[in-house]
C-alpha cells in the first residue's frame, strides 16, 4: 500500500465519528457515505491535506473528490507524485 | 392553568469558583476572585484588573477536549461547563455518544452579552483580512455563534424542545431564566436549562474601556476595584464566566424526587423606553421601578415579603440610584429594607452573565441559609446610608438565616431591566 493512501486515511480518520469505518476502508471508499465523515469536514481535510503535502486543491479538484482513491489522486496529481 | 416552576439543578463557572462547591465556598468566605491581568497592561487597558474563570479547575473540563471544542468561544466553554454540572446536579445523564433519543420536553435558553467576540477578534477578522478564509476551517461557524452555547448543549444531551439564545446587555442571564420559567409555566416545556455564558478575551472588555465605565483606581489592589455601594466605588471590574439553572415544572420535580433548591414565583423584563431620565446607557428609574413591581406581582408577593436582594449593584455610581429605586418600589427604607448584597463585590462584573451566575448565588444562599458579605463597602455610600439603615447591607456572612423570599435584579445597556422572585420551595 502506498504512502499517501496511508497519510490521506490518517487525515480523514481524524474527523471520523467512528474510527472503525476509516481503519476499514479502500481506495473505493466514499468519504461521507461510508466513512460516515459530516460533509462540512471535508473542508477541514482538503486544508490538513494542502498543508501536509504543500500543494493548492481547487474547487473544482474538491468537487472530483468523493472516494478515498479520489483523494489520493487529487494528491498525486497536484504534488506531482 | 399555570404551573409551578423550581429550580432542580444548579451549575456555574466564576472567577475564582470552578463548580458549586467552589462557588459556595467562595461566597461563605467573602474571598474575591479579582485578580491584575498582564495581558491588560501590556495592551494599555486602563482597567487592568478582571475577573477570569479558570476551565480546568471545573469537573467537567474534559468535555472540551472530548467534543473537540478547544478552538470554540469561551461562551460555549462556560457554558459547556454549568450546563453539564447543572443537568447531572439534577440527577439527569448524559446521554452515551451515539444515542439517538431526542428529549422533547426540555429545551435550552443560554444568553450572552457581548458573544463570540472572542473568536471573531482571534481568527475571523484577521484570517478574512489576511485572505486566508479557508483556514477558519469548517467549525468556524459553530465555534463562534452567539447560540453555540445552547447548540452545543442540546447536540450532547438530545434535546428537542426550543432552543436559542437571547441577548439583553447585563440583563441577558436574568432575562434567560425568565424567558425559560415563562415557557414551563404555560405548557410549553417540562423542563428548560437556563442561563447566560460571558467571554473575558481583552476584545470583550476593550469596549467598556473606552468607554471608560469601568474602575481604574484599584490596578495595585485587584480584590478591592469590585466595591458596589461604596463612598469609594470607581467603575466596574470586569468579569465573565457562566450559570446554568435546570428548571422544571413542580410535578416532574416532585416525581423524580429531584432537590428542589427553590421555586422560581415569577418575574419581569421591560425597558425604561430610553425616556424620562433613561438613555442607552442610563435607567430609567420609572422603568425599573415598574419592573420590580410588575415581578412582585407576577409573583403574587407583597413587597414586605422580601427578605433579601440580591441587587444589581455593579460599583458605580449608579448603585445609590439603584437602591433609591428599590426603596420607591417596595415602599420600604430605613431599618425596613431587606438585607442586600452584590455578589458582584467577590466577582466583579460578569456583564451577560452576570444575572444567572448572580441568581445562581441567591438561590444558593437561600438554600444553604446563609448570606455573603458584600465586600468592600465598609465606606458605605452617604446617599445609601440615607436611604436604608447600613445594617441591612450584608458586611459579613451571615450564617443560619432563613431567606424565605428573594428579590433578583439586572439592568443594562438599552434602559432594560429584569426581575425575578424567588421562595424557599415548601411542600404542599
Amino acid at each position: 500500500m502506498d504512502n499517501v493512501f496511508k497519510e490521506v486515511k490518517e487525515i480523514i480518520r481524524k474527523y471520523a465519528f467512528d474510527k472503525k469505518l476509516v481503519d476499514e476502508a479502500t481506495e473505493k471508499s466514499r468519504i461521507i457515505a461510508d466513512m460516515k465523515i459530516n460533509s462540512a469536514r471535508i473542508v477541514d481535510i482538503v486544508l490538513d491535506i494542502e498543508e501536509k503535502y504543500g500543494i493548492d486543491v481547487d474547487d473544482k479538484s474538491i468537487q472530483k473528490i468523493h472516494t478515498l482513491g479520489d483523494a489520493v489522486a487529487v494528491v498525486k496529481e497536484k504534488s506531482g507524485n | 392553568m399555570n404551573k409551578r416552576v423550581v429550580v432542580t439543578g444548579l451549575g456555574v463557572i466564576a472567577p475564582g469558583a470552578a463548580g458549586k462547591d467552589a462557588f459556595i465556598h467562595l461566597l461563605k468566605s467573602g474571598c474575591s476572585g479579582i485578580r491584575f491581568f498582564q495581558d491588560l497592561k501590556e495592551l494599555e487597558f486602563g482597567c487592568c484588573i478582571g475577573g477570569r474563570p479558570v476551565t480546568e479547575d471545573h469537573a467537567f473540563f474534559p468535555y472540551i477536549g472530548k467534543l473537540g471544542l478547544e478552538p470554540a468561544t469561551a461562551i460555549i466553554h462556560y457554558a459547556l461547563l454549568a450546563g453539564l454540572e447543572a443537568w447531572t446536579d439534577a440527577g439527569f445523564k448524559i446521554p452515551e455518544p451515539g444515542s439517538d433519543e431526542v428529549d422533547y420536553d426540555t429545551g435550552i435558553m443560554i444568553g450572552s452579552g457581548t458573544g463570540p467576540a472572542d473568536i471573531w477578534a482571534a481568527r475571523t477578522i484577521p484570517l478574512t483580512d489576511s485572505k486566508n478564509i479557508k483556514r477558519l476551517r469548517s467549525t468556524i461557524v459553530e465555534h463562534s455563534m452567539l447560540n453555540g452555547a445552547s447548540a452545543t448543549l442540546c447536540g450532547l444531551l438530545g434535546t428537542g424542545n426550543q432552543c436559542t439564545a437571547n441577548a439583553s446587555a447585563c440583563s441577558t442571564g436574568n432575562e434567560a431564566i425568565i424567558g425559560a420559567f415563562e415557557r414551563i409555566r404555560c405548557g410549553k416545556a417540562i423542563r428548560m436549562l437556563a442561563g447566560a455564558s460571558e467571554a473575558t478575551s481583552p476584545y470583550c472588555w476593550s469596549p467598556f474601556d473606552a468607554l471608560r465605565v469601568t474602575t481604574r483606581e484599584y490596578n495595585d489592589r485587584p480584590e478591592k476595584g469590585s466595591r458596589p455601594m461604596s463612598a469609594g466605588a470607581s467603575g466596574f471590574v470586569p468579569s465573565g464566566g457562566a450559570a446554568v439553572l435546570v428548571l422544571e415544572e413542580l410535578e416532574s420535580a416532585v416525581k423524580r424526587g429531584a432537590t428542589v433548591y427553590a421555586e422560581l414565583c415569577g418575574g419581569a423584563v421591560n425597558s425604561g423606553g430610553q425616556r424620562r431620565g433613561g438613555s442607552m446607557t442610563a435607567p430609567s428609574s420609572e422603568g425599573v421601578i415598574r419592573c420590580i413591581k410588575e415581578a412582585l406581582c407576577d409573583a403574587s408577593v407583597s413587597p414586605a415579603d422580601i427578605d433579601y436582594i440580591s441587587g444589581h449593584l455593579s460599583s458605580t455610581m449608579a448603585d445609590p440610584l439603584e437602591i433609591a429605586n428599590w426603596v420607591s418600589a417596595l415602599d420600604r427604607g430605613g431599618k425596613n429594607f431587606p438585607q442586600v448584597n452584590s455578589t458582584k463585590s467577590l466577582i466583579g462584573h460578569a456583564v451577560g452573565a452576570a444575572g444567572a451566575v448572580e441568581t445562581t448565588a441567591a438561590i444558593l444562599q437561600m438554600y444553604h441559609g446563609f448570606l455573603h458579605p458584600s465586600i468592600n463597602c465598609e465606606d458605605l455610600h452617604p446617599a445609601i446610608a440615607d436611604l436604608i439603615d447600613e445594617h441591612c447591607v450584608v458586611r459579613e456572612t451571615i450564617s443560619n438565616v432563613d431567606i424565605r423570599c428573594a428579590a433578583k435584579a439586572s439592568f443594562g445597556f438599552g434602559d432594560v431591566n429584569s426581575c425575578l422572585i424567588l421562595k424557599k420551595y415548601r411542600h404542599g
